[in-house]
């Protein structure tokens, strides 16, 4: 690759009459042979020249050797590249990690042909933070906040992901008020993800008005995450055994007078944008994936479904109080990025309805495995019963043991399925735990996707992105229009 | 409405019941089960642009004068007549829950004696093992810290400190601006823009001082969460 740019860049000056005439002539004695520059044989113009490109020709003799009679392949090469079996290279750009319109850290190599797009190269693996060695190193209840940290921009479902692969190894049934909690708010965090996947996309395209009134959604959103568990963002709620505290009294009230005018915010949005003839425009037949190409590139969740293969893991196994809810799952026709649109809007509606069961249902009842063993028990017994003081020093020291053995669980996370692979060799700390994140995959896609498509479309519509820089860690963000990735969870 | 239809193109072949192969899971459960699909089901082609209800002046007019479009500026227009959520930050500040997991404080007791027993539980437990404790017995023969060193830059707020403390002296206080300076950062709430790193890198008496300013905060939180804990 680098000899080619060499090459270009070699041709180019040529092309363009832009070298110097007096080079060609010059005939450079051999004594001077290591020296890299041209000897000045007299002054330059005095005219500013920033950059300079340094002819080579193909065979890369050096300046000081070129043009000297002892070397006839060089010169026929030469005379080859003057004009008729020159290949036109298409033009390779390098977009992002920190492109303006990228905004995150994903490094795509774009390689153009005009304004389409021939090939794409994502190139992955700066926000790489070796979460999953890192979890072999701390206990299972230190490796939870890790899960937050994965998919940044729906935090509970990446947490539940990971308890219940936990819970399937310690082969604990969680109360039912907690499988409760957890879908109400696996599904408030479906909101929270299409809120921000969506209406970031509509961004890109350039509708930034429906971003602001979802930002302000997601706000509120934030404000429950914040009254549950104390964190608008990583939120460490959803734990291994259950949740770690009840939701506050007059949570669920307010969590039902949001969700009584969110469907008004979603019809504005979709007058704003459904029907849009801009809107259509910009992703009717763009990013088309057909189901084959689909299931063959391990695409889930809803660039699975918008190819109109019906497959949710809340339905074909379900996990938590998801088998006791009731909801329909939208799945597309024509598998482009309006329908994947349609698609998300529609899951909104169907978590609203879900959100609504769940506050319906609510049972009373422990939020955690009564194990002490497991979770570590409430603080008026911990202080007061020895054996409780024990368990709680036991429980944030060394842990709790899992039995041995592996599970594979998967979640339906609002960007497809989520899974954790989790060996554990019965001590504290699992072995390997292998996380399946949905975005790794469908970047995987991002070349066949985007082939053939221009660069607006493909850049704009299935690669661009949005960053939110975050005190914390850095994570930056990067919900890509329809793919909905988040860089916290490809590069892991 | 206009909106709903394009929904609804999705949704409406949904009623007839879609198995996958070999699956027991009915696909939508809200729906009466039926018969399962003939054998060659497809979907109906979409519709031509002849064959629809609408009458070609009706496509043409609403195509010419933008209907959609004008509908989604009304929309935005109506926007501008609603109270805005904003709220004018450094003098209005939105509220927090007692759950609250901000920068960290030291507590001591009601008699001025510190809480910490340097049990290190915290130190174990934290998961970016922000914190460094050192501990010997003080003259009196009481077990107390000689150095409690929180890193902020490492720690990930992730409450395991306050929740893993047997005497409730490692607490995060409600606390998201400690240096008065910068602004919230509107995601995770916190603002810890100081001008050097060394002044993140937390000692024993910065959060003793933490504790000493926020108690009554910190002590109505606790009240008010004690019923979950």
């Amino acid at each position: 690759m680098a000899a080619s740019f060499a090459r270009l860049a070699g041709n180019a000056p040529k092309r363009l009459c832009l070298r110097p005439s007096t080079l060609l002539n010059t005939s450079v004695p051999r004594s001077r042979s290591i020296a890299t520059t041209i000897p000045r044989r007299h002054a330059e113009a005095s005219s500013y020249q920033a950059t300079r490109l340094v002819p080579t020709d193909p065979t890369f003799t050096h300046f000081a050797n070129k043009g000297s009679p002892e070397d006839p392949e060089a010169a026929g090469l030469e005379s080859e590249a003057e004009g008729i079996d020159r290949k036109i290279r298409h033009y390779t750009v390098n977009f992002g990690p920190q492109h303006p319109a990228a905004h995150g850290v994903l490094r795509l190599i774009l390689e153009l042909n005009g304004e389409e797009i021939v090939r794409a190269d994502p190139h992955v693996g700066l926000l790489h933070r070796g979460t999953e060695k890192l979890i072999e190193y701390k206990t299972y209840m230190q490796a939870l906040p890790y899960f937050d940290r994965l998919d940044y921009v729906s935090m509970m479902t990446n947490e539940q992901c990971f308890s219940l692969a936990v819970e399937k190894l310690l082969n604990v049934e969680i109360p039912e008020r907690a499988k409760w909690i957890r879908t109400l708010f696996g599904e408030l965090t479906r909101v929270l993800n299409h809120l921000m996947s969506v209406l970031s996309h509509a961004m890109d395209v350039g509708a930034l008005t429906p971003f602001l009134w979802g930002f302000e959604e997601r706000e509120k959103l934030m404000e429950f995450y914040e009254r549950v568990s104390g964190a608008r963002l990583h939120a460490a709620y959803v734990r291994p055994g259950g949740v770690s505290q009840d939701i506050p009294l007059g949570l669920l009230d307010d969590i039902y007078q949001w969700a009584t005018q969110f469907g008004d915010r979603i019809d504005e949005t979709e007058e704003l944008l459904t029907d849009n003839r801009i809107w259509k425009a910009r992703t009717q037949g763009v990013g088309v994936v057909n189901a084959t190409d689909a299931l063959n590139m391990s695409f889930t969740g809803v660039m699975l479904r918008g190819s109109g293969v019906p497959w949710d893991i809340r339905k074909s196994q379900p996990y938590d109080a998801y088998d006791q809810v009731e909801f329909d799952v939208p799945v597309g026709v024509n598998g482009d990025c309006y329908d994947r649109y349609l698609c998300r809007m529609e899951e909104f509606r169907q978590s609203l309805r879900i959100i609504q069961q769940c506050l319906n249902k609510m049972p009373a009842g422990p939020v955690r495995v009564e194990d002490y063993k497991i979770s570590p028990p409430p603080r008026a017994a911990m202080k007061e019963n020895m054996e409780a003081l024990i368990h709680h020093f036991l429980l944030f020291t060394k842990g709790y043991s899992v039995p041995p053995g592996e599970t594979y669980s998967a979640i339906e996370a609002p960007k497809g399925e989520m899974g954790v692979f989790l060996v554990s060799d019965g001590s504290e700390r699992p072995y390997r735990c292998k996380i399946r994140a949905p975005g790794f995959a469908h970047l995987g896609g991002f070349d066949q996707v985007s082939r053939g498509h221009l660069l607006a479309d493909a850049v704009a519509i299935i690669g661009k992105c949005l960053c939110l820089m975050f005190t914390q860690t850095l994570l930056i963000l990067a919900p890509l229009g329809t793919m909905d990735l988040v860089f916290g969870e490809v590069d892991r | 409405m206009a909106t709903s239809r394009s929904v609804a193109r999705l949704v409406a072949y949904r009623r007839t019941p879609f198995l996958p192969m070999g699956s027991t899971a009915n696909f939508s459960s809200s729906q009466p089960q039926r018969a399962p699909p003939q054998p060659g089901f497809r979907l109906p082609p979409p519709k031509r642009w002849d064959q629809g209800s609408e009458s070609s002046l009706d496509k043409a007019s609403k195509y010419f004068l933008m209907a959609e479009i004008f509908r989604g500026m009304y929309v935005v227009l109506e926007q501008f007549f609603r109270p805005p959520y904003t709220i004018f930050y450094p003098f209005e500040k939105g509220p927090i829950s007692p759950r609250f997991r901000g920068e960290h404080a030291l507590r001591r007791y009601p008699t001025g004696e510190e809480r910490c027993i340097a049990c290190k539980l915290c130190e174990a437990i934290c998961p970016a093992q922000a914190i460094t404790i050192e501990a010997e017995e003080r003259e009196d023969g009481s077990r107390r810290t000689t150095r409690y060193d929180i890193d902020m830059t490492k720690c990930i707020y992730c409450g395991y400190c306050q929740e893993s403390c047997p005497v409730d002296a490692i607490v995060e206080s409600k606390s998201w601006e400690p240096t008065g300076k910068a602004t919230k950062h509107y995601l995770t709430g916190l603002c810890y823009a100081t001008e050097t790193r060394e002044e993140l890198l937390y000692n024993k008496e910065k959060l003793l001082a933490n504790g000493d300013k926020w108690e009554p905060e910190i002590a109505a939180a606790a009240r008010a969460d004690a019923p979950y804990r």
